[in-house]
């Protein structure tokens, strides 16, 4: 009875001011479900509306790891029809749950090989490309005449004791690449010993990327601003034309650089949802996101790199975010295979 | 009472329910042997440790620093104190991603205390324990501070004029009358630091973990359902406990008091003692409260005539659609539904709890505080899952978010009500009532001039909490219109020396709003003649 009496009352509530309800199903409104990176240039998307004639609408959902657990969690009444951000580290998860649907987007084959992936069933699209790198604060090292490290072997040096900040593998992107990149590079057997002598040389773990740049890293608007004394952070390589990007006046370089040997590359993904109430509309999005048009306005508006054949990457990228020569990867059906094994065994050995 | 039943039916027990259930079925069915498996690992039992610790900890510390301040507010006029009482009510609202920078700043590496003596407390439990106090600070001054502002003075004075010491009178006087209030306010504090989320989460590092903090990272990190639904039950277990043990104790002690006007109580301190009493409280708010609040408006002005200010009207600024400044505009919509919300059936509970008695009703009272003890992380996967079907499809309509903050909200409205409420003497309405009032007449007339007060503070607490809410809010995915503690994560969430900026200078913002909406609240009185 009492319940009764609530229900009635609801959707006179709901009535006022919906924005309409999840998927609605209109055939003319696109949703598309992202996490909170998302970004695109109203200019861009403006464009793609009227070509189209449809109308997009954006979910965000939380950070990368969260989208893609609700979306799982949804799947099969779905909030949208296109997820985008399912990374590399987490994609087997997402096809493991059966999150999405077989879709060619138009221009699939101009994405440049190396990114390309799940060739068989076509499941997901690439649609950007970034690298998950040791960050070091410039000013640091010159002040101690100390050269910077550039690579997985300079970390557990002496010399860097007390100065490496990252991030909780278990709860963060970056945290997980990173563990993911020395799994690559010291294989099965070696990635824990690498850690304990990581540790031993004093690594800093906090939980997530926000507090370790803008908190524990020196390097950083945010960290000179807290007097942070960690000189090395695990981040991006687009990280260091974000401090040009987004500082008034720009300086002239960058006060950060990018270890070149420590590098994880990470490919971010976008699908369409299994149950999508608006396929057609999901299609042509798909397609939109690799045109030319949306891959050259993606890399500032997100720090990622494109990853469609000729697309620009801006100067600023090229001249203090190189992407790294020679990254460390894994293979989808690796990481599949061991993640969440290697997880747990470095949260023991970590943080206990 | 049917309204308050279905809204806790529709919006918590169903969403709660069907994400524990989803955890349990697992690939073989219903198994509920695995709570036993997961409830005894030994991190498992750990975290449940640490959780009931800290928060005892943080209870007691609270109690002891707020205490002073709770009498101090409700006792003495000075200039500034309703300024002051809306600034220390401030780090209540505030997204705890900031709080978290702001402590970080005080206690870590090169912070204040470094620098003056040498003191690291980041990472270390004391850092969380202090940022439980400057959270819930405001808690025990407005829940206490409340009710002793409308004690009558006068029976304490009476005592002393038959004979009884200054100590003596207040113990047999004044204590027993503000015991409810006092464990209602103790209450709260030990449920908010019992499911901490935030606080804990930054100031803790990966190391020290509450069952909230693990709850989230089992869902929506590693992906562990049956693990996280193993907890929220262990976690609600607790919390019940909690809760039947607070029952126990105050349900006897709530008895009818004679109130007053509250601006008839304060007066200007009078001799050494009572001065440096003020002196000592102001001192714990400005070293506890302002100097964290203090580092943020510090930072927030480090660019040059107001730059991050001035950035924030940009909608070209990168990370948002619309300018970051429109976010205040959202949140002020969400917290105006959301008070509104929360006090309609926040008051629709506490009447019928006050009109009634009996086990039913205490069960009842006991089931308005669980929202307070189940993880925003719950609760949001819960509307994700059970809110997705006509007409119930919730998950994209902006209704959605101030419901998930009312639920927050009402036990507040109910806890600060309901010890008003009670103590008004049953025999008016009785009186009222042979009169030939009807119950609706005998509530306006009798009851509400009573606890209006009361409503008062109880919607500025929910608009308080509805304000700097994050967990739920960030749980449930909406068209591109962030509130203020979302757009502060976001822009924290880009490196920049503009994005840090102006995650500081929004802060600010937020915390201006709060103290000004809070003042207005303050202010706000429909009869002039004051309360009676």
């Amino acid at each position: 009875m009492a319940v009764g009496l609530g229900l009635v009352a609801l959707p006179v509530l709901s009535a006022c001011g919906s924005s309409g309800a999840a998927g609605s199903g209109d055939p003319k409104t696109i949703t598309l479900v992202s996490h909170n990176s998302w970004l695109v240039s109203k200019s861009v998307l403006k464009d793609f509306e009227k070509q189209s004639g449809y109308k997009v609408r954006v979910l965000k959902d939380g950070d990368a790891g969260q989208a893609v657990n609700k979306a799982i969690l949804t799947k099969d009444n779905p909030q949208g029809d296109v997820f985008f951000g399912v990374d590399n580290t987490l994609l087997s998860r997402a096809l493991d749950n059966g999150l999405f649907q077989p879709y060619t987007a138009k221009g699939a084959d101009l994405v440049l090989p190396r990114y390309r992936t799940d060739q068989d069933k076509h499941r997901v699209t690439p649609i950007d490309t970034g690298d998950i790198c040791v960050n070091y604060d410039k000013a640091y090292f010159s002040e101690h005449k100390l050269a910077p490290p550039q690579s997985f072997d300079d970390l557990v040096k002496p010399a860097y004791k007390n100065l490496l900040v990252t991030e909780n593998a278990a709860t963060s992107s970056p945290g997980l690449g990173f563990l993911l990149g020395s799994a690559a590079h010291y294989g099965d057997d070696n990635w824990q010993d690498y850690w304990k002598k990581l540790k031993a040389n004093g690594v800093k773990v906090v939980d997530g990327w926000e507090q370790a740049y803008n908190d524990e890293f020196s390097g950083s608007a945010g960290g000179k601003k807290a007097n942070a004394d960690r000189p090395l952070v695990v981040s991006y390589a687009s990280s260091p034309p974000a401090e040009v990007i987004y500082a008034k006046p720009k300086p002239a370089t960058a006060p950060t650089g990018v270890a070149a040997g420590t590098c994880f590359r990470q490919v971010e993904y976008a699908g369409l949802l299994s149950h999508a109430k608006n396929a057609k509309g999901g299609k042509a999005f798909l397609d939109f996101l690799l045109t030319k048009e949306f891959q050259d306005d993606m890399p500032l508006n997100m720090f990622v790199y494109p990853v469609r054949e000729g697309a620009q990457v801006p100067a600023e990228f090229a001249r203090f975010g190189p992407q790294a020569k020679d990254p460390e990867t894994l293979a989808p059906a690796k990481i599949a295979a061991d993640r969440d094994q290697w997880v747990k065994s470095w949260t023991s050995l970590v943080l206990k | 009472m049917a309204l308050p039943v279905a809204f806790f039916a529709v919006f918590f027990a169903y969403p709660v329910a069907a994400i524990v259930s989803r955890g349990l079925h697992g690939d073989g069915g219903w198994q509920p042997g695995r709570i036993w498996d997961v409830a005894t690992r030994p991190d498992i039992r750990h975290v449940l440790w640490f959780t009931t610790w800290q928060a005892l900890a943080s209870t007691a510390l609270t109690l002891l620093i707020a205490l002073p301040g709770a009498y101090v507010f409700a006792r003495f006029e000075f200039r500034g104190k309703q300024l002051l009482r809306a600034v220390v009510t401030v780090p209540f609202v505030l997204p705890t991603v900031v709080v978290g920078t702001a402590f970080l700043a005080l206690l870590g590496r090169g912070g204040l205390l470094d620098e003056l003596w040498g003191v690291r407390l980041d990472t270390t439990v004391w850092a969380i324990l202090v940022a439980h106090v400057f959270f819930n600070y405001a808690v025990v001054v407005r829940t206490v501070g409340g009710l002793w502002s409308q004690l009558d003075p006068r029976q304490e004075e009476a005592a002393r004029v038959l004979g009884a010491s200054r100590f003596a009178a207040w113990r047999r006087v004044t204590l027993p009358a503000l015991g409810p209030a006092v464990a209602a306010a103790a209450l709260m504090v030990f449920l908010f630091t019992f499911t901490s989320f935030g606080v804990v989460q930054i100031l803790g590092g990966p190391t020290f973990s509450t069952l909230e903090v693990e709850i989230y990272r089992q869902t929506s990190e590693i992906f562990d359902l049956a693990t996280a639904a193993v907890l929220t039950i262990v976690q609600f277990v607790a919390v019940g406990a909690i809760l039947v043990v607070h029952a126990a104790t105050v349900r006897r002690r709530e008895t009818a008091l004679r109130l007053v006007a509250p601006g008839t109580t304060a007066r200007r301190p009078r001799g050494a003692g009572q001065w440096a009493l003020l002196a000592g409280v102001l001192v714990s708010i400005a070293v506890l409260l302002v100097l964290p609040l203090a580092v943020l408006v510090q930072r927030s002005l480090g660019a040059p005539g107001f730059g991050y200010y001035r950035a924030l009207a940009d909608d070209d600024g990168g990370v948002f659609l619309v300018a970051p400044i429109e976010a205040v505009g959202n949140s002020l919509e969400y917290a105006l539904a959301a008070t509104a919300i929360a006090v309609l059936i926040g008051g629709l509970a506490a009447a019928a709890l006050t009109r009634r008695a009996g086990r039913l009703m205490r069960g009842f009272d006991a089931l308005l505080m669980l929202p307070l003890g189940v993880s925003a992380v719950t609760v949001g996967f819960g509307f994700l899952i059970a809110l997705d079907e006509p007409p119930l499809d919730l998950r994209a309509s902006w209704i959605l978010v101030p419901l998930a903050q009312a639920l927050v909200g009402v036990p507040f409205v109910v806890r600060t009500m309901l010890p008003v409420l009670r103590a008004v003497d049953g025999r008016l309405r009785e009186a009222a009532a042979v009169l030939g009032a009807s119950p609706w007449r005998v509530w306006r007339e009798v009851d509400l001039p009573m606890v209006r007060r009361a409503l008062l503070i109880a919607a500025g607490f929910a608009f308080a909490v509805s304000l700097g809410e994050f967990g739920a809010t960030v749980f449930i995915a909406r068209p591109d219109n962030p509130t203020l503690p979302v757009a502060v994560a976001q822009l924290l969430g880009r490196a920049g020396d503009l994005n840090y900026g102006q995650a500081m200078a929004l802060s600010t913002i937020l915390m201006v709003v709060c103290a000004v909406a809070l003042l207005l609240l303050e202010r706000v009185r429909t009869d002039r003649t004051g309360e009676f």
